[in-house]
Parts: structure tokens; C-alpha cells; sequence
């Protein structure tokens, strides 16, 4: 790959546009560049980043899915409350876990029934059902706020691989979440560039009627991705619930903004076809950074969503002017070949 | 892969309706394995639904389908690869935002049946296809960046690398310039030598004849002509596929006198596309504009319209002159303007006919208040369907349930809906099968009967003759001279051309 390819990459622009981030809010404050904020940064993203990993997924493939903040939330919250109802194993952090992924899984089903079994369009479909599951888990799981999460899960929120106290007498503190997440990104990764599944969603982004003339299924690759997605926001939402402490069924709607935003501007195609892990980790970071830090460039936090919501706008932007770029100089070629 | 002994494929007595309308009424076809067979036909004529057949997308109603010494009643996709049948489509069927290393592998990967994929083992595989017909092409770039000829190439490559036994080629020269083409019919040869049975749809005659060794020529879904290619000449082909005498007919309408021009061009100048343009169109003549690709002759048309920038000249229309330079005037004054591929792109299929007709001047059939009564589109789509003779009893039932020539008026009333006193088209017949170039060019000689002037832009020779009163040739940006139509013939044409 040459220079100027490497350039126009995504992932590119946004590495230069996090260092001169970086600079800018580390002239103005010496905390930024420290290995607590960096510490806090990363434990800020996990959530982000395990809901932003199945957003890709769904991106790739030319769909968007905009329930997951809540089969997140549903999933943790309702293993909370089936812990508690059935008195199941305190200490346990394993059972909630599999739980919330479960039932991850059934949500996304039904996403994958609306999507590939009725063929309802993605947004559409999944804004019914967010409102859909929001209702259900409100009127018959619980709307009540549970503040003694089970033990195994409270002890999580505290699970540091690196403690240490430093020199100015900050606590330091890096999560050992780092590792899982880390392995389930690398996991992503794999999946989407070395299986036949993977490449499946690729395809599927690129030309519905094309995909299917390979011989691929498009019922069967819509309805893996979403329950997919589902699983990966169960995953989320338990752990959201485990760093809170507390399990709020109202906590994590609208959080879409964020995820969105961090994938897109990571380089994943709004039209499908295109994006990749690399970039999705950048996006989160990127946004994640922005948010934490905004405060000490002295923007009010109350201005935190409009930033989120004029980022995406930019990554949205700078999408529509290379493809208008790239059509530009096909047709230039393609007279070119008339001559 | 040289096979010594000559396999068949055929197809026997295939029947298909879409309901009600009959695509295929009994067509039996067959091709030998080492052989480029043609098959030929119009649009509408049933070879996209044989070919779709063939690639397991639809089940024939009765027939047979026989593969080698096997027989089928119908073929799923799935058996359609298995037993070696591809058909490269008209759109390739690529993925753009995938390499042409992936296009090429992954359908290998799926008929194994794999649930990995490794980049080495895919680039292997997609250069052992390339090498495989013998050109050159980076597998390594995205679909979406290399050439229309290039992903021709890569779609050929991935049919022939899953064991092809017998290849479908969807019209497949559409796009591609005379060097490319050549190249293609190369690898096609190379295909043949290696005993793969090809189908080469395509309705440009030049071309049938240069690489095919057989031929079957469908019409309104019946098999009309077939046999060796040595006993076609492009006569009998284009006679087989429209059931006339299409090449030779001399149609031109006979010019009404009128004492007033429809349109007066004096010194029109665009630098530099063109400069010092003057002529006229009375009422109901058809003049012809040619002139070689840069010749300034498409600014020229749209100039008149006011989409190109004019500088000094004068346009009067019906004796009033016109303020240069906007397509809202050249409108109002009653100039319609059609620019190439519209007539062969323009309908909406799945619409009905009467939304076809009156897709275009939609805003002349407004009430007061901004609404679209009913009552003035089913008028106007009544007048059109009677004005051009559109054979339908329903204008509510889908265009598609129209034969392929009443289309094409329905895709020509669409453009005379605003009911213009001087139509320029602009290419009207590239890329059109010979009896649908018939069609258009009987519709326009008969709206010149009834009063319309047209300027005729064109490189199709032998149309101009057959249709133009007068044809003017430009070189360089200016008229290089007149042709009347007595002095109209072919030789004397070409040699002012070039």
C-alpha cells in the first residue's frame, strides 16, 4: 500500500486527529498525559467499545441497529433481577454473565425475525422492538432501581490488574477488564476478516442481489449478525451494570449517539461494505477521550452531546465527500477508457 | 481440461409463463461443449428468462434440461454450479467494496463448503483463475476501482474457475470499447479450446458473427431461426429477430409546406465547441446533426436548450426570439430536449403504464390547489395510448405486461407529454436492439407527420438516411456542408465524416 492510500485511510486521520487532540488538551492541563487518565479513558471505553464492536457488524453488513443500548440495559438489569428471584449463587460472577449474554441472544432473535424473516428495514425494525423491549422489561421485569447488585458483580467493578498510588497521590487504578475486551475485539476481528461468515457480511454490504447469486443465504447471515449483536450488548450491558455498581433500567438510553458516532467516524460505511475493528477502537477511544477531556479545556459538560453529535456529523461528511470523490474519478476513467 | 469427446447441453420444450403472459412457448436449444453459440432476440423476447432458467433463478413450467447425459425437469442455483452452468450477468454481479482476489475465491470457498478463508490461500486461488484465461489484472484492488473491461474479466474468471461447463454471457459487450472487446473474444476463444459450451446473448449483429459458431434467435418467446452462423447474414438475423425487412426501408414522412420555421439558428456561437451555426427547421422536418465524437455536435444540442453557454447568435422560435442561455425559456418556447440513454433507460417497471406516461410533465397536469387529479393523468395517458397506438386494454396494468416495441412508445410518449414544437434527441437509438430502433424511429416519423420538428443528433448512419429530410455533417465546430435528401447516401456520408 502506498503513501497517499495510507493517508486517506480513516484510521489514519483519526490517529493524527486524537495526537493533536492530545497536545492541545495536554498543553492546557499536565493531568492529561498521565497513566491514571489514560487508565480512566480505557475503562470509560469498555462498554462503548463492546457495544461499538456489534454496531460494526451490523454497519458492515448495510443495516443499522438501534436497540442495542436497550437489550444492553435489558439484559443486565433482568440478570440482576433473576439473581435475586432465584437466590442464585452471590459470589458468582460467571452466572450473571451467561445470563445476560442469553438473553442478549433472544432479544437480537427477535431483531433477526423483524429484520430477516419479515424483512421489516433495520432502522425501523429495531426502533420497534427497542421501544417494544423497553416496555416489556419496565411493565413486567421491574422499573425499579436495585442498588445491591449481587456480590460477584460488585466485586468486578473493583477488579484491577495494575493498582499503585502515584507520585502526586492519585490512585492509579487500570481494570482487568482490559483483557477480555482486548481478546473479544481480536475475536471480532478475526471473524470478520478470516471466516466465511465474516466475509459474508462484507458481501452483504457491498450488494444485497449480488451476495445471493454467490450462493450466500441472506436470511441466515442477517439473522446470525443481529442475535450476534445481541449477545455482544448482553455482554455490555452486564458489565455497564457491574462498573455502575447499581442496576438502573433507565440507565443507557441514548447512548446510541455515542456508539454510532464512534464507528462511523472509525471508517465504517453508513451504506455498508466498509469498516474495520482498527478504526472502531480508534472511533471509541476518539470519543471517549473527547468526552472526559472537554471539561478541562473548559467546555461545560453540558456542550459533551453536541460535540458527540458534531462529530458524527464530520465522519458522516467526510464519507459523502470521498464517495463523491471516488465516483467523480471513476467516470473520469471511465471516459478516459471511451476515448 | 481438454475434453475429446462432444458433450451437449441442451434445452427441450421449455414452457414459462409470468402470470398470464407467456415468456416462453416451447423453446428447445442446444449447444455443444467447444462451441460459441449465439442467442439472439430483441428485448422482451424471452432470453433473459431462458438464461434465468439456465441459472436455476426460475423454474420452468414443463420442459426438459439436459446437462451432458443428465436430465433435469428444473435446476435450483445450487445444481445449476454443481452441474458446471454460469451465467456471467449483465452487472457482473460483483462486490465492489471487496478485491477482485475475493470476488474470484469466495464462491469456491462456499461450494466447499469452508467456514475459514485464508488471503493466502484466496489469492491463490483467484490467480490460478486469471492465469487460467490468460490476462492480467491486480487482484489485489477493490472491484470498485478498476475498469468496467477489468471486472468483465473478473466476473469471466470466477464463472470459469467452478469446473464451467457451460457459460452464459449476458449481453456481455454493452459496455466496453472495440480494443476491450477484442480482448474478451480472445479469452472467450480461449474458453472454447478448453470444451466449455458458451451462450453468447447479445443483439449487435457485427459482433454475433465475428465469434459465434451457431446460432438461436427467440421472438416474443418462440425459437424463429437457428442453425450454423455460415448461413446468416446480418439481413436474415435482424429479419429473424423483428420479422421485417428492417435495414433498407426508407421511412421518412412527406414535408408539409409552412411558411413559418419552427426554428431560426443565425450565427450561433460557442467557443470552442462550435461557432457560426445557422439553420432552420420548418414544421414537421427532421433534420439530421453528425459529426464525429468532439465535433462540438452534442454542445450544439444542448446549447439550443440552454445548457451550454452561448456567446453571440440569435434563436428565434416561431418567428420570436429567444433569450439565450436558459433551459427554463427553451422550455417555455417549447423546445424539448432528450440527452443519450434516456430512451432506452426511461421506464419505471414496476409502475403501472399511465404512471410511466405521465412521469415526466407531471407539474402540467397540477389542479390549482397543487394536487394531482386523477382525472387529468388518466386523460392524458388515454390521449398518448391512442396518439402512439400503445397496444394495452389497461392503462392500470404494470408496463411490463407491454411487448418490447410498446414499451419503447410508452418510453417516447413519456418525452412528447410536454408536447414540444421542436424535439432534440440526442442519440435517440445507441445501445437499442434493431426492433426497437424501428419503433423509436416510426414514432418519430410520426409525430413529424403530425406537425413536430425534430433535430435528429446522431452517429448511426444508415438511421439518418432512412429517417432525416435534410442532414447537416459539423467538423471542427462548424458546418462542413448539407446534404438534402435526395443527395442522402451512405458513401457520400462517411466521406465527409472522415
Amino acid at each position: 500500500m502506498n503513501f497517499r492510500k495510507l493517508l486517506r485511510r480513516n484510521e489514519t486521520v483519526l490517529i493524527f486527529a486524537i495526537i493533536i487532540f492530545s497536545l492541545v488538551i495536554g498543553s492546557r492541563s499536565p493531568e492529561f498525559f498521565t497513566a491514571a487518565n489514560l487508565f480512566d479513558i480505557l475503562r470509560s471505553s469498555f462498554v462503548q467499545l463492546l457495544f461499538a464492536l456489534g454496531v460494526l457488524i451490523v454497519i458492515i453488513s448495510g443495516g443499522i441497529d438501534v436497540s442495542f443500548p436497550i437489550v444492553g440495559i435489558f439484559a443486565g438489569y433482568t440478570a440482576v433481577v433473576i439473581m435475586r428471584k432465584y437466590d442464585l449463587n452471590e459470589e458468582s460472577l460467571l452466572i450473571p454473565v451467561v445470563l445476560a449474554i442469553v438473553i442478549g441472544v433472544i432479544l437480537g432473535g427477535f431483531n433477526a425475525i423483524a429484520i430477516a424473516g419479515f424483512g421489516i428495514p433495520t432502522l425501523i425494525a429495531t426502533l420497534g422492538t427497542a421501544g417494544i423491549f423497553r416496555g416489556l422489561m419496565l411493565s413486567f421485569i421491574g422499573a425499579t432501581f436495585i442498588s445491591n447488585i449481587p456480590v460477584g458483580l460488585d466485586n468486578f467493578s473493583t477488579a484491577d490488574l495494575i493498582k499503585f498510588e502515584s507520585d502526586a497521590g492519585t490512585l492509579v487504578r487500570l481494570h482487568v477488564l482490559v483483557i477480555p475486551v482486548a481478546i473479544i475485539t481480536v475475536a471480532v476481528s478475526y471473524l470478520l476478516n478470516r471466516t466465511i461468515f465474516g466475509r459474508s457480511v462484507y458481501a452483504l454490504g457491498g450488494g444485497i442481489e449480488s451476495t445471493r447469486r454467490l450462493g450466500i443465504s441472506i436470511k441466515r447471515t442477517q439473522a446470525k449478525i443481529y442475535m450476534l449483536v445481541g449477545g455482544l450488548s448482553g455482554l455490555a450491558g452486564i458489565i455497564y451494570v457491574s462498573l455502575q455498581r447499581k442496576a438502573s433500567p433507565y440507565d443507557l438510553a441514548g447512548s446510541e449517539l455515542d456508539v454510532i458516532a464512534a464507528v462511523v467516524l472509525g471508517g465504517a460505511s453508513i451504506m455498508g461494505g466498509y469498516g474495520t475493528v482498527f478504526g472502531t477502537v480508534l472511533g471509541v477511544l476518539f470519543i471517549n477521550m473527547m468526552k472526559n477531556n472537554l471539561v478541562l479545556l473548559g467546555v461545560s459538560s453540558s456542550w459533551q452531546r453536541a460535540a458527540v453529535g458534531v462529530l458524527l456529523v464530520i465522519g458522516i461528511t467526510i464519507q459523502a465527500i470521498g464517495e463523491n470523490r471516488k465516483s467523480k474519478r471513476e467516470r473520469l476513467a471511465a471516459d478516459q477508457d471511451k476515448e | 481440461m481438454i475434453s475429446t469427446t462432444t458433450l451437449s447441453y441442451s434445452v427441450e420444450n421449455i414452457v414459462k409463463s409470468f402470470g398470464g403472459a407467456k415468456a416462453l412457448s416451447g423453446v428447445s436449444m442446444s449447444v455443444s461443449s467447444g462451441e460459441v453459440h449465439c442467442l439472439a432476440g430483441e428485448n422482451g423476447s424471452g432470453k433473459s428468462t431462458l438464461i434465468k432458467i439456465m441459472a436455476g433463478v426460475h423454474s420452468p413450467d414443463s420442459g426438459l434440461i439436459r446437462l451432458a447425459d443428465k436430465e433435469f425437469p428444473q435446476l435450483s442455483p445450487r445444481q445449476a454450479v454443481q452441474e458446471g452452468v454460469q451465467v456471467i450477468f449483465q452487472d457482473f454481479s460483483l462486490l465492489p467494496n471487496l478485491t477482485a482476489a475475493e470476488n474470484i475465491a469466495l464462491p469456491t470457498y462456499i461450494y466447499e463448503n469452508s467456514k475459514f478463508i485464508s488471503k493466502r490461500a484466496t489469492l491463490k486461488i483467484a490467480q490460478e483463475a486469471i492465469d487460467l484465461i490468460g490476462v492480467d489484472i491486480d487482484i489485489t484492488l477493490p472491484v470498485s476501482e478498476i475498469s468496467i473491461a477489468s471486472k468483465q474479466l473478473v466476473a469471466i474468471a470466477r464463472a470459469t474457475n467452478l469446473g464451467v461447463k457451460m457459460l452464459f454471457m449476458d449481453e456481455p459487450t454493452t459496455a466496453l470499447t472495440r480494443k476491450e472487446i477484442n480482448r474478451l473474444f480472445e479469452v472467450i476463444n480461449q474458453i472454447k479450446a478448453r470444451g466449455v459450451a458458451t451462450v453468447f446473448v447479445s443483439h449487435k449483429i457485427d459482433e454475433i458473427q465475428e465469434i459465434c459458431n451457431t446460432i438461436t434467435v427467440l421472438r416474443n418467446g418462440e425459437v424463429v431461426a437457428d442453425g450454423l452462423m455460415k448461413n446468416f447474414g446480418p439481413k436474415e438475423i435482424s429479419q429473424a429477430m423483428t420479422g421485417q425487412d428492417v435495414l433498407t426501408t426508407f421511412i421518412s414522412p412527406p414535408l408539409i409546406s409552412a411558411s413559418q420555421n419552427v426554428i431560426e439558428l443565425s450565427c450561433i456561437t460557442a467557443k470552442p465547441a462550435f461557432s457560426d451555426i445557422s439553420f432552420s427547421i420548418a414544421p414537421g422536418e427532421i433534420l439530421g446533426v453528425t459529426g464525429l465524437l468532439g465535433s462540438g455536435r452534442t454542445e450544439l444540442a444542448e446549447a439550443i436548450f440552454g445548457k451550454y453557454q452561448i456567446e453571440s447568435g440569435e434563436i428565434k422560435v416561431d418567428g420570436v426570439k429567444m433569450p439565450l442561455n436558459s433551459p427554463k425559456a427553451a422550455l417555455k418556447a417549447g423546445i424539448g430536449y432528450v440527452p443519450p440513454d434516456r430512451l432506452t433507460q426511461g421506464l419505471f417497471l414496476d409502475q403501472s403504464i399511465l404512471r410511466n406516461l405521465v412521469a415526466v410533465g407531471l407539474d402540467s397536469y397540477k389542479s390549482r390547489w397543487g394536487a394531482l387529479p386523477q382525472k387529468n393523468l388518466s386523460q392524458a395517458g388515454d390521449k398518448w395510448i391512442s396518439e402512439l397506438k400503445i397496444k394495452t386494454k389497461n392503462s392500470a396494468n404494470p408496463v411490463t405486461s407491454l411487448s418490447g416495441g410498446n414499451q419503447q412508445r410508452v418510453v417516447l410518449a413519456k418525452w412528447f407529454a410536454t408536447n414540444p414544437h421542436l424535439m432534440i434527441l440526442n442519440g435517440p437509438t445507441v445501445g437499442v436492439d434493431v426492433g426497437s430502433k424501428r419503433e423509436i424511429l416510426e414514432i418519430i416519423r410520426d409525430r413529424a407527420n403530425a406537425g413536430m420538428a425534430f433535430l435528429l443528433i446522431s452517429d448511426d448512419i444508415p438511421e439518418l438516411i432512412q429517417i432525416c429530410h435534410r442532414v447537416i455533417t459539423i467538423k471542427n465546430g462548424r458546418i462542413s456542408k448539407e446534404f438534402s435528401e435526395s443527395e442522402l447516401n451512405e458513401t457520400q456520408l462517411y466521406k465527409e465524416l472522415n
